[in-house]
């Protein structure tokens, strides 16, 4: 199998992997009721009458951490090569990969200081 | 001709067009590799059952069946039955394709798994940065479950979920590169084949431990169980779903936590490695599973026995305790490679046990210099924290002692 | 194997350029911002594909895990910041032909850049006589003679965006 080949079985299990679970959901749809009403479509609300838009404004705080977590992300990506190659570099590229890592590790405590990681 | 293994050429050889032949044997594999996983969840739905049963002392499932193993059907039967309801205002496209693309992203995973030194669907160069990337979809699936289901409740507690979710995900793709590091590659083939003289389970217990306990975090079980936080948010982000689309969630969350033992097997318990794998391929695949369901009844006895954390807790455990334990891991890690490279401590033949000894144990002493720093540490932090606590309560005391007085 | 006079690359590039295009169509159309950054998800998932094409795997991945992974769920959280996010009123503003202007300078800029040699070879080596691997690429970011720096320089920029972020965000809950 050369390498494309590789890539067709990963696409088409990506075309597959939704339709394996549709499919009991397509089969429930065929064999269960369907007799909606008013009250049983009504939101979820622990019986009370649902008060205003559910899409509201959301705090900052999430936000944050989604932030973080891409920088961490991007971050993880440079290293993933670092790694792979790791068996073939010297001191050097320990060296290189350190102080990119302590950059980042500088950012982790900042947030921390700064109680950007709390949760409030 | 092995028609079985060698498919294509079979069917080309009889005649037919080598692409569609390559095609064919390309979705068959496909659909074997997607079904297994989706059969084994019927399965593991009642070892789960029974497990958690027999921890709280009960019997469990005992009616359907001989042991009641055909309660998983019984139930499949029922849920067929259940009616699907929308509920009104709901983002129907995206409410309706959040519960397969949540499965997907856990069945995606299967694609790379090696079951044996010569059955493994895909064997991807990026193969372990694979397995994080697809499992980060599962997120997305969240979030538009959340969102599409129009109710405050399911949007809340998406959003908690997907903060925690992002969260874990850092310590463990951190956790993966030493694996990666290790093996000097991110396929699985090579990285199981590199264990052949020490799992690195040996030789990377914290990574192990790292990766384990995120992973757990990952699937959203107790003690990280906040998507079912019942008593806050009744439910969670899937609380407007009923019927075959609920059951989906949680046939997401069950497949999830075995694939996190089967990653566990390959990553750090060397996958398919065992005695006499390469002549009988399918003990290979034993052996995987085998020891995928050590790591997966390790989880159920976690989840069945430690109570739920709080978010807060939850957070600050991740980001204070977890990701600067696995970037110290990283950097200990690295280092101490570099040393043994330098000193020609590394093993010539990387697949001689012995040779691999003084490797593995000053990678271990390295590991427990990392787990010492980070447990000390922690240990002199709770003491200040408890300390506080109780100055507060002496400040309370005293102040209401004079309130007293006066 | 020929579909139609097509290779399955060319249908597979026609598929991902569709799901590109047309992811990018439903993110700039869409009223409801939610759904729009569903659509870029589309969108950027088309690239990751196209990555896959020109036998770029590790970035195909990384497109996966970055922009489908974080920066998908960051739209999310930051389409949830903005007051209202569902029912935008108008589906153009009063400005849209100066963005229009801007969108149609930048293609021809970019189409001139890869017909016209101005920015290195024009045309390359084949993608598949390429060999370079992912491991190749680690060597070449922490080689001193080659791209060592921009390597310390893109930690340092990630550092800078956090702080940058969290300042804006802490000032934001002052107020």
């Amino acid at each position: 199998m050369n390498v494309l080949n590789e890539w067709a079985f990963i696409g088409v299990f990506f075309l597959l992997a939704p339709l394996l679970p549709a499919l009991p959901i397509v089969l429930g749809g065929v064999f269960a009721p369907h007799k909606p009403n008013a009250i049983k479509t009504d939101t979820y609300e622990c019986g009370v009458e649902t008060v205003g838009n559910t899409w509201v404004q959301f705090k900052v705080q999430y936000y944050l951490y989604g932030l973080i977590f891409l920088v961490f992300d991007v971050e993880m990506v440079f290293l993933f090569p670092w790694a792979l190659a790791y068996k073939q570099l010297d001191f050097f590229a320990f060296g290189a990969g350190l102080l990119f890592i302590f950059l980042l590790t500088d950012a982790l405590f900042y947030a921390w200081g700064k109680n950007a990681l709390a949760w409030d | 001709m092995d028609c079985i293994n060698q498919l294509a050429q079979c069917l080309s050889a009889g005649g037919m067009d080598s692409g569609l032949a390559e095609f064919i044997s390309i979705f068959l594999g496909v659909t074997l590799t997607a079904t297994f996983p989706l059969l084994v969840t019927i399965l593991l739905i009642w070892v789960e059952r029974k497990f958690a049963a027999r921890i709280q002392d009960r019997i469990g499932p005992n009616r359907v069946g001989p042991f009641g193993l055909l309660q998983p059907l019984a139930d499949v039967v029922k849920l067929l039955g259940k009616e699907n309801i929308t509920p009104q205002g709901a983002d129907k496209p995206i409410y309706n394709f959040a519960p397969p693309l949540m499965v997907a992203s856990v069945l995606l995973i299967w694609a790379v798994v090696p079951f044996s030194p010569y059955h493994i669907g895909s064997d991807l160069e990026i193969g372990a940065l694979y397995t994080i990337a697809v499992a980060s979809i599962g997120t997305l699936a969240v979030m538009m479950a959340g969102w599409a289901s129009n109710n405050k409740y399911a949007l809340l507690g998406a959003f908690r979920v997907v903060a925690q979710l992002i969260s874990y995900e850092v310590p463990l793709a951190m956790a993966i590169l030493v694996p990666v590091m290790l093996a000097g590659s991110m396929s699985m083939q090579d990285i199981v084949t590199a264990q052949y003289g020490m799992w690195f389970m040996f030789s990377a217990p914290v990574a192990a431990f790292l990766f384990f306990i995120s992973s757990q975090a990952e699937t959203g079980r107790a003690p990280f169980d906040l998507l079912e936080a019942e008593s806050e948010l009744v439910a969670g982000f899937n609380i407007e779903y009923s019927g075959m689309k609920f059951a989906m969630f949680f046939a997401g969350e069950f497949m999830h936590v075995f694939t996190n033992g089967v990653l566990m097997a390959v990553f750090f318990s060397g996958g398919w490695l065992g005695p006499f794998a390469e002549q009988a391929p399918i003990l290979g695949a034993i052996y995987l599973l085998g020891k995928a369901s050590v790591w997966y009844m390790l989880s159920l006895w976690l989840r069945n026995s430690v109570p739920r954390l709080r978010i807060d807790q939850m957070m600050n455990f991740n980001w204070k305790f977890l990701v600067p334990m696995s970037i110290l891991n990283l950097v200990v890690t690295a280092f101490l490679l570099q040393v043994i490279k330098q000193a020609g401590l590394g093993p010539a033949d990387a697949g001689n046990f012995l040779q691999n000894i003084p490797q593995t144990l000053i990678l271990l002493l390295g590991n427990g210099f990392v787990a010492y720093v980070m447990l000390s540490w922690a240990r002199s932090k709770g003491r200040a924290a408890r300390a506080a606590d109780e100055a507060k309560k002496m400040n309370a005391a005293t102040a209401a002692s004079v309130a007293v007085g006066d | 194997m020929v579909i139609g006079g097509l290779t399955p690359e060319a249908i597979a590039f026609g598929f991902f350029t569709i799901l590109t295009l047309g992811g990018a169509l439903g993110v700039v159309l869409n009223k409801n911002l939610v759904r729009g950054s569903v659509w870029l998800i589309v969108s950027l998932f088309g690239v990751a594909g196209l990555f896959v094409l020109l036998s770029a795997p590790f970035l195909a991945a990384v497109q996966v895990l970055v922009y489908i992974g974080a920066i998908g769920i960051l739209f999310t959280f930051a389409v949830m910041l903005t007051r209202s996010m569902t029912n935008l009123r108008q589906r153009f503003t009063s400005q849209w032909w100066s963005s229009l202007i801007v969108v149609v300078l930048l293609f021809v800029v970019l189409m001139a850049g890869v017909v016209v040699p101005v920015w290195g070879n024009a045309r390359p080596e084949d993608a598949s006589t390429v060999v370079a691997t992912t491991v190749d690429l680690g060597v070449a970011l922490v080689d001193g003679n080659q791209f060592v720096l921009p390597f310390e320089v893109a930690s340092l920029l990630l550092t800078a965006a956090m702080i940058g972020a969290i300042v804006i965000a802490r000032q934001h809950e002052e107020e």
